[in-house]
C-alpha cells in the first residue's frame, strides 16, 4: 500500500455531476493512481475529458461521489471543513489557465493572500512574499495591480502565491493556456525550475506534447477514465 | 484569518466601493439619528414637564373631578365653596391651606386692548396656598371673596399687555361684560414649554367668577400639607371628608408626585414610541444593508473561490462579510449618532425644549445598528461561506 514517498493517492475516483433532477453526467468514471514526493505529474486528454474535475478531487477543492482521495494515507471525505481549508493552505499550491489574480491588490499583496490564513506577522508574511516575489522574477513589479502586468507577468505572480506557502503539491490546471507560445514556455520552465529546485511535487494539466514529455509521468484521461500511464503510478 | 486582518480586508472591500458604501450606510445613518434625535426631544420634553410641574411646589395636593382614570369620559364637578370650607375646618393647622378655584376663559378688555385668556375664580388663600406673590398692589381679601367683589389680580405678562407701560393698580378691566378693578400685579414666574403660560393669568374671587361663569361649582380644589412629610396624611383626610359629601369616584386626590409620575409614564410612551417609528428606518437601512452584501457576495464569488482555495474556511469568509456588514452599519450609527446629538442641539437652540441625550439612547443607537448589521449581514455571510470553491472559481 502507501509507502512514505507516497504523498497522494487516488484510488477507483468517480465524479458525477448533477445537472438538474434527472440529467447526470459522470466526469470521472473509476481513476486511480499516485503522487509521489517531488513527482512530476502531467495529465492530458482532450476537452472535456475530466483534466480539470481530476484535478480539483486533488486539490481538495472538491469530493469524489466515490472512490478516495487520500493524503498522507488519510481519506479527504472525512476531513472536515477547517481539515480542509488547512490542508489547501499547507500542503497544496493552486497555479489556474486564468490566473485569478484579485484586481484590487498589488502583486505582493496577491501573493500575501495564502498566508493571512495561517498564524504570523503581516512584516514577516510579506517579506515571504516578496522573497517568492524575487524567485520568479518581478522583485521589480511589487507593487504593480495585475492590470499593469502581462499575462506572463501574472501568471508569474500566481506561481510565487502557489509557492509562498512551500506547499508539497503544486497543481496547475493548463498554466500556459491564456498565454502565447514562448512566453508559456518561459512560465513553464519557471514552474519546472522551481520544482526541481524545491522538490516541490508538480502535477500540470497541458495540451502540449513537450511539456507532457518533460514530466516523468503522464496520465492520459478519455471520457472520465485513465487510457494511458507511463510509469509509476497504482 | 484574525480579526484584525478580517477587518483590514472588510475596510479596502468597502473603500473600494466608496459611494455605494456611504449611500447604503446613510439609510442606517438616518435610522440611527432619527432615534436619537426623537428620544432627546422627547426626554426633554418629559424634563421639561415634571419640572414645570415640580415648580407648583412639592406639597401641593389636587382635588380633581373624576376617578382620575385617564381615557374616562370627562365629569363634572360637584365641588362647592362648602367643600373648601368644610375642609379648611378638617385640616388642622393655623394657616390657610385649602383653596378652591374655578377657571374659564373669558376676553379681558383695557382701553383698547381686548385679549382672551384663562380667569381664574379662586378663594382667598389660593396665593398662598400655589405659592405665588403679588408684586405691586395686594391680593384680594377674604371680606372681597365674602362678598363678589370685582377686583382682580394681573399675572406680570396679561398686566404689560393691557397696561403697557403704565400703572395698572386702580384701573379697570371688563372681564366678559363686567367691569373689575385691578387692586395688584403678580410676581412673574416665566414660561415653560408646556402647558399655559402663568404670566397670562387673571385672578378674581372665586364668588365674582362663579357669577361671571354662572355656576355654583368649583372646578379643582388645591390643599397644601405643612410638609411633604405629612402629604399622605392630608390625603387621607381630605378623601374622607369628601366622600362624607360628595358621591363615590367623583373627585380624585393627587399629590404632586402622583402627576409627575403619571405624566411622565404619558411622555416616556410617547418617546418610546417616537424611538420605535424611528427604529422603522433603521431597520429599513439594515434591509438596505443586506441587499447591498448580497449584491457584493455574487460579485465577489470568484474572489471568495480563491480565498478557499487558498485556504480559507467557511468561517473566514463568513465572518468576514459579517465585520464587513458590521462596520458599514456601525459607521453610519457613529456618524447618525453624531448627527442626532448635533440636530438635538440645533432644536434646543430654536424651541424651548431642551434636547436631553441620554447614555441609553447613545448605547442604544450604536448597539442596534451594529446589531443590525449583524442580523442583517447574516444572510449574505452564510451564503458567501457556503459557496462551492470550485463553483465560485469558474464564475466569470
Ligand atoms: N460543475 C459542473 N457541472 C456539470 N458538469 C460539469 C461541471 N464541471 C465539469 N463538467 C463536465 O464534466 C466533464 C469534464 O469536465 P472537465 O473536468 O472540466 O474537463 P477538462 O478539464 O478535461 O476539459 C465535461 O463534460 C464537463 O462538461
Ligand atoms: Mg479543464
Amino acid at each position: 500500500m502507501s509507502s512514505d514517498a507516497v504523498l497522494l493517492e487516488a484510488l477507483d475516483v468517480t465524479r458525477t455531476y448533477r445537472l438538474g433532477r434527472d440529467v447526470q453526467v459522470p466526469a470521472l468514471r473509476g481513476v486511480s493512481f499516485q503522487v509521489e514526493r517531488g513527482d512530476h505529474v502531467a495529465i492530458v486528454g482532450s476537452s472535456g475529458s475530466g483534466k480539470s474535475t481530476l484535478l480539483n478531487l486533488l486539490g481538495a477543492l472538491d469530493r469524489p461521489t466515490s472512490g478516495e482521495v487520500r493524503y498522507d494515507g488519510r481519506d479527504v471525505r472525512t476531513m472536515s471543513d477547517a481539515e480542509l481549508a488547512e490542508l489547501r493552505n499547507r500542503r497544496i499550491g493552486f497555479v489556474f489557465q486564468s490566473f485569478q489574480l484579485l484586481p484590487r491588490l498589488s502583486a505582493v499583496d496577491n501573493v500575501v493572500l495564502p498566508l493571512v490564513y495561517r498564524p504570523g506577522g503581516r512584516r514577516e508574511r510579506r517579506e515571504r512574499a516578496i522573497a517568492a516575489l524575487t524567485a520568479v522574477g518581478l522583485e521589480d513589479r511589487l507593487d504593480h495591480k495585475p492590470t499593469e502586468l502581462s499575462g506572463g507577468q501574472q501568471q508569474r505572480v500566481a506561481i510565487a502565491r502557489a509557492l509562498v506557502t512551500e506547499p508539497s503539491l503544486v497543481l496547475a490546471d493548463e498554466p500556459t493556456g491564456n498565454l502565447d507560445t514562448r512566453t508559456g514556455d518561459e512560465v513553464m520552465t519557471l514552474l519546472e525550475e522551481l520544482h526541481s529546485e524545491r522538490g516541490t511535487a508538480l502535477v500540470v494539466i497541458t495540451h502540449e506534447a513537450a511539456i507532457a514529455g518533460r514530466a516523468t509521468h503522464c496520465i492520459e484521461l478519455r471520457d472520465g477514465l485513465i487510457v494511458g500511464d507511463n510509469g509509476g503510478g497504482a | 484569518m484574525n480579526l484584525r486582518e478580517t477587518l483590514r480586508v472588510a475596510l479596502s472591500a468597502l473603500v473600494a466601493n466608496r459611494l455605494r458604501s456611504a449611500l447604503t450606510t446613510l439609510g442606517v445613518l438616518i435610522g440611527v439619528m432619527s432615534v436619537v434625535l426623537l428620544v432627546a426631544i422627547g426626554q426633554g420634553a418629559r424634563t421639561e414637564v415634571t419640572g414645570a410641574i415640580e415648580g407648583l411646589g412639592s406639597n401641593l395636593l389636587f382635588v380633581l373631578p373624576g376617578d382620575g382614570e385617564f381615557g374616562a369620559a370627562p365629569t363634572r364637578s360637584q365641588f362647592t365653596l362648602e367643600d373648601v370650607e368644610e375642609l379648611e375646618r378638617e385640616l388642622p393647622g393655623a394657616e390657610r391651606r385649602v383653596a378652591g378655584s374655578v377657571v374659564g376663559g373669558e376676553p379681558i378688555q383695557a382701553e383698547g386692548e381686548r385679549v382672551t385668556t384663562t380667569i381664574s375664580g379662586v378663594s382667598a388663600g389660593y396665593l398662598d396656598v400655589v405659592v405665588r406673590e403679588v408684586a405691586r398692589g395686594q391680593s384680594f381679601a377674604e371680606s372681597d371673596v365674602a362678598v363678589g367683589r370685582r377686583v382682580a389680580l394681573l399675572g406680570a405678562g396679561i398686566a404689560d399687555r393691557l397696561f403697557p407701560g403704565q400703572d395698572p393698580i386702580g384701573r379697570t378691566v371688563t372681564i366678559g361684560s363686567i367691569r373689575f378693578r385691578v387692586v395688584g400685579v403678580l410676581e412673574q414666574v416665566g414660561g415653560t414649554a408646556f402647558g399655559p403660560d402663568r404670566d397670562r393669568d387673571v385672578y378674581v374671587p372665586v364668588t365674582a367668577a362663579q357669577r361671571l361663569f354662572a355656576t355654583q361649582r368649583l372646578d379643582a380644589i388645591f390643599v397644601r400639607a405643612t410638609s411633604t412629610a405629612t402629604v399622605e396624611e392630608d390625603r387621607q383626610v381630605v378623601e374622607q371628608v369628601l366622600e362624607r359629601r360628595l358621591e363615590p369616584d367623583s373627585f380624585s386626590v393627587l399629590s404632586q408626585d402622583d402627576i409627575i409620575g403619571v405624566v411622565g409614564d404619558i411622555l416616556q410612551i410617547l418617546t418610546l414610541v417616537l424611538a420605535a417609528i424611528a427604529g422603522i428606518s433603521l431597520l429599513v437601512g439594515g434591509v438596505g444593508v443586506s441587499n447591498i452584501m448580497l449584491v457584493s457576495v455574487s460579485e465577489r464569488t470568484r474572489e471568495i473561490g480563491l480565498r478557499k482555495a487558498l485556504g480559507a474556511r467557511t468561517t473566514d469568509i463568513t465572518r468576514q462579510f459579517l465585520l464587513e456588514a458590521m462596520v458599514l452599519t456601525g459607521l453610519g450609527g457613529a456618524v447618525g449618532l453624531a448627527a442626532g446629538i448635533g440636530l438635538a442641539e440645533l432644536v434646543a437652540l430654536f424651541a424651548p425644549i431642551p434636547a436631553e441625550v441620554t447614555l441609553w439612547s447613545v448605547l442604544l443607537a450604536l448597539g442596534v445598528s451594529v446589531g443590525v448589521g449583524l442580523v442583517f449581514g447574516v444572510l449574505p455571510a452564510r451564503r458567501a461561506g457556503r459557496l462551492d470553491p470550485v463553483e465560485a472559481l469558474r464564475r466569470d
